[in-house]
């Protein structure tokens, strides 16, 4: 019998929304629009907390602008707070080596982490999904109570057809969608907009491509005045947080 | 001290399973791999049992030795070979989330670090004894 399967709901009991950022598809902007999201939210006084779930390519340490820190042991693990946001990775143990895991593995990495980590009193968990509907997220989908799901994409074909497999799953499996977020528009269209349309899924608004981000990324008080950032912060007041 | 996070588990797994029934003895097996600090470990057990009114439970813990194979070329070895040479870091991480070896770890025989870990993993229950079974 598996010991952590009983906790890892005991442990997010006390948080209000547990938002998961994904898409299926990948490099759509999910750990970017997650982390940011996080940010914009104990920006505003939120308690919170951000869950990087990709442990194949974990990315939002770098957007946070994260150094040497390392978790606290305290009857578990408490995450650092980094700007801010209390934040755990697999970043933290693996820092830049990669690591290669196979399926049950993925399952028993996700299981430790969720039960050893103590979040606090934190109000808000925002959660960075990986690509794909593997392991780890079918582990979300499964073992976490309290869950929803805001979908990133951008306006391509290619990318809603990915980002269609997902939505079924969820339907499926009636898991909250929060809505679908188009993301790195670079001229006019309304096919992210007619898709939440025919799928009955809330559309949360569209951002722009923005070249400047890149040259800002682990420079959060720059990064935090893009023209990306102030456009996610609007949706976040509209759409996300009524 | 995270061995508390992982007692915690193994109580309320116990109390869910057992609901109405009396259970007199559970085997926890605790592979090598993590590392686990059995005082602390049994430590936290104890405090568990006395706020959760268990008192009369016996929890016997068991070792498992870690044991890892290659997938590649298929050589099996004892994990407390690698124990020797890991630095502080690397320690501490594999202690908190075991599945971090394989960031870490590669075959001593060809160099791959796809590596199965054959026995020695983690934390579980391995049985519950009910009180007249
Ligand atoms: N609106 C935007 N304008 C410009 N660049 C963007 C925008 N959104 C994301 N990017 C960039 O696109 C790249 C992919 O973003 P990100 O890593 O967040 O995607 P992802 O969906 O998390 O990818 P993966 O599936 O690999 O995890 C990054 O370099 C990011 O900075
Ligand atoms: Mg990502
Ligand atoms: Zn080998």
């Amino acid at each position: 019998m598996d010991p952590r399967l009983s906790i890892i709901n005991e442990r997010l009991k006390n948080i209000e929304r547990i938002i998961a950022v994904g898409s299926g598809k990948g490099g759509v902007g999910k750990s970017i629009i997650s982390t940011t999201l996080a940010l914009l939210l104990s920006k505003n006084n939120k308690l919170t907390g951000l869950f990087d779930l990709d442990f194949q390519g974990p990315t939002c340490h770098l957007i946070l602008g994260a150094k040497d820190e390392f978790p606290t042991e305290e009857k578990g693990i408490k995450p650092p707070q980094i700007n801010s946001v209390y934040f755990m990775s697999i970043y933290y143990f693996t820092r830049d080596n990669p690591l290669p895991l196979r399926g049950w593995e993925v399952t028993n990495l996700f299981r430790e982490l969720l039960a050893i980590t103590r979040w606090d009193n934190i109000e808000y968990l925002i959660i960075d999904m990986p690509p794909g509907v593997g392991d780890e997220v079918l582990e979300l989908l499964k073992l976490i109570n309290k869950k929803e799901i805001l979908i990133v994409t951008t306006p391509s074909i290619l990318s809603l057809n990915t980002v269609d497999k997902l939505v079924k799953l969820l339907k499926n499996l009636n898991i909250p969608i929060i809505g679908i977020l188009e993301n790195m528009r670079v001229q006019p269209s309304d096919i992210v907009k007619k898709y939440a349309l025919e799928n009955k899924i809330n559309y949360l608004g569209y951002i722009p491509f923005d070249y400047s981000i890149e040259k800002y990324i682990g420079e959060i008080n720059l990064f935090m005045k893009t023209k990306f950032v102030l456009n996610l912060e609007k949706i976040l007041h509209e759409k996300i947080l009524f | 001290m995270h061995e508390w996070a992982l007692a915690e588990g193994v109580i309320k797994t116990i109390k869910e399973y057992s609901k109405d029934k009396k259970i007199e003895k559970v085997v926890v097996k605790i592979g090598e791999l993590q590392q686990i600090d059995i005082d602390i470990f049994k430590f936290a057990l104890d405090e568990l049992k006395k706020e959760n009114s268990m008192n009369k439970l016996s929890i016997i813990l068991e070792i498992e030795p870690a044991v890892l194979k290659c997938r590649v070329c298929g050589k099996t070895w004892s994990f407390s070979e690698n124990l020797k040479e890991l630095d502080d870091f690397i320690a501490e991480s594999i202690h908190f989330v075991p599945e971090v070896f394989h960031a870490f770890i590669k075959c001593p025989n060809c160099g791959s670090p796809d590596i199965d870990i054959l026995k020695g993993r983690g934390v579980w229950i391995e049985k519950i004894k009910f009180k007249g079974e």
